[in-house]
């Protein structure tokens, strides 16, 4: 490896510990704000919203999401895409069922 | 036949084949997951009643765990980066650490199983209890499963670092990859089971 590459890896690893400690400070506060007094909606949301900034961040810097090639990024959307419309038909039977 | 593009490149993709093919596994691992994850929002919307996971499940000992397998995600990239950096001695032990971490993350979960199970809590009394126990098990199946290839990365597959470095750091990458979706599952495991 020359010094320039090793160099780079040295900037990747500071970055690696930062994301540590952000992730280990959210679960801090997932877990504090699951016994503050929300709604129920508001809890489930607050809840997703930092589980979404977590997985981020696992995604993003330690799977490297966040400079990765062309191709990787087109499967991905395509997994999202599926993955909503999973969601989406789950969701509509049980409206249908209401009859909403 | 030699499999092409296992240490450098593949021109067209700007991969090596290993990281695409893993990527592509990990996507149908959304699927199979997605699938639990959407039974258990259909669950969840369709029941009169639900439970809040805190009184049935042990929260303090699964904040434990998420630290726990949030660290070994960050040992799992630290064995990368020391064998991009040349150093194997230290990837030896970062990946050790990673499996140590690894066999505390179902020590604690099987205590967690110990205890429901001593209160006669099984998957069949409730339909929290199954989804629970379904979505926690096959959680606790990848892990294992990222244990037995971290291990042989550790041991007798580490030789490959003598003949072909580049083509054993991409193995330690792309079984990294896995590692980390492993943690990205349990990030949300543990709000959706334990805290809603």
């Amino acid at each position: 490896m020359n010094e320039a590459h090793a160099e780079d890896i040295k900037k990747h690893v500071r970055a690696y510990i930062g994301v540590f400690v952000a992730l280990a400070l959210l679960t801090v506060l997932t877990v504090f704000v699951s016994y503050l007094d929300f709604s129920r909606g508001g809890h489930i949301t607050i809840a997703l919203l930092i589980a979404v900034v977590k997985a981020g961040l696992v995604a993003s810097y330690f799977m490297h999401l966040i400079s990765e090639k062309k191709l990787i990024y087109g499967a991905l959307i395509l997994t999202v895409l599926l993955f909503a419309a999973l969601m989406f038909l789950t969701l509509s039977s049980h409206m249908d069922q209401r009859g909403i | 036949m030699q499999i092409p593009y296992t240490s450098t490149a593949r021109p067209d993709t700007g991969l090596y084949n290993a990281k695409l093919g893993v990527w592509l596994f990990l996507a149908s691992e959304v699927m199979l997951f997605g699938a639990l994850f959407s039974t258990y929002v259909l669950l969840r919307v369709g029941a009169a009643v639900w439970p809040h996971g805190a009184d049935i499940l042990n929260v303090p000992l699964a904040t434990v765990n998420t630290m726990i397998l949030i660290g070994s995600s960050v040992t799992m990239v630290m064995s990368w980066a020391s064998l991009m950096m040349g150093k194997f001695g230290r990837f030896r032990l970062y990946m050790g650490v990673t499996i140590l971490l690894g066999f505390m993350f179902l020590g604690i979960k099987s205590v967690e199983y110990g205890a429901k199970f001593e209160h006669h809590l099984y998957p069949g009394n409730s339909t929290f209890l199954a989804i629970y126990f379904a979505l926690t098990g096959l959680h606790g199946l990848h892990v294992i499963g990222g244990m037995i290839v971290n291990a042989y990365l550790w041991v007798t597959g580490s030789r490959m670092w003598k003949s072909d470095p580049q083509r054993f750091t991409n193995r330690v990458e792309v079984a990294g990859l896995y590692w980390h979706f492993v943690d990205l599952v349990w990030i949300f495991l543990f709000p959706l089971l334990y805290l809603l």
